[in-house]
């Protein structure tokens, strides 16, 4: 199965993420922002980083960048993207994802591992987890305070599409919220960084099943 | 033509920002400061003629965030 991470100028886990990719089995392309057209992928990972410095809003430049018109497609049209942190940024500033990422509650730039509880197996990244699996990974951001209005976080709750939840918040998110999916439970944005606990030289191989199933999952589609 | 376009938070979203500019004036001992929301200005050039609706367009499309963010044009 073939994946595209996409790069933004300041993306800076791309490389990261493109490795996590590789090895769970799939072949990777990275497509710059400037491109207007994806490669025939079946899955788009957008990365962590900076993107356009996180100039205006986070994301919100790299949202308006030429290759998210044929991101918003390929979801669109039933494709697979997994955005990590300013890729969960940039899929709720294309609209693919409801809601959005305000500053920290406590203003500070967090970088460190958390625990997480994984709330719905329903979809090709949580899948292997189990719903209710607590597993760890890392964050490093400044803007992950998700808010979404009531009614939005009552129809992500009610229709089961909240993927992970943070077990002592650490950024004020709404109802602890972590990692969210679209209705089709295609499209998954997360704050937390799965790629970089993908190996055993990482410490912590948590994040490796999500990769490993997906390609998996997406292989037998 | 110079146009402002300022951005702010919306009502009932949290402003740790500007939660953090009240505690610190309180901390200068200004009394009464009740509450802040800090926002932003953003100053346009914009060719003569540009309309209204072009503007109100970069706003929905860029300059602000309706899902968290107000906005209001100013000079035009």
């Amino acid at each position: 199965m073939k994946a595209a991470v996409i790069v933004f100028p300041g993306s800076n886990c791309d490389r990261d993420l493109a490795m996590a990719f590789e090895q769970a089995g799939m072949s990777v392309e990275r497509v710059w922002h400037k491109d207007t057209a994806l490669p025939k992928v079946d899955l788009v990972g957008i990365p962590g980083g900076f993107s356009f410095g996180d100039y205006l809003r986070c994301g919100a430049i790299a949202a308006n960048a030429p290759i998210c018109n044929a991101v918003r497609a390929h979801a669109e049209a039933g494709g697979y993207v997994l955005g990590v942190c300013n890729g969960f940024q940039v899929l709720t500033e294309t609209g693919l994802l409801p809601g959005a990422l305000l500053r920290n509650a406590g203003l500070k730039y967090i970088c460190r591992t958390v625990d997480l509880r994984v709330e719905t197996a329903d979809s090709a990244y949580t899948e292997s987890y189990g719903a209710g699996t607590e597993i760890a990974l890392p964050i490093a951001h400044h803007d992950g305070n998700y808010f979404a209005d009531d009614a939005t976080l009552d129809r992500l709750e009610g229709e089961g599409l909240v993927a992970f939840r943070y077990l002592q918040n650490p950024n004020g998110s709404a109802r602890d919220i972590a990692g969210i999916l679209s209705p089709n439970r295609r499209v998954l944005g997360m704050m937390p960084h799965p790629e970089r606990a993908s190996e055993a030289a990482h410490g912590n191989e948590d994040g490796a099943r999500l990769f490993a199933h997906t390609a998996e999952a997406l292989a037998a589609a | 033509m110079k146009v402002r376009v300022f951005v702010m938070l919306k009502d009932g979203v949290l402003d740790p920002q500007g939660e953090a500019v009240r505690h610190a004036l309180g901390a200068l001992g200004f009394d009464g400061v009740e509450g802040v929301r800090q926002g932003k200005v953003i100053e346009l050039d914009l060719a003569e003629g540009t309309t209204t609706e072009t503007v109100t367009e970069m706003c929905e499309k860029l300059l602000a965030n309706t899902v968290i963010e107000s906005y209001r044009i100013e000079g035009l």
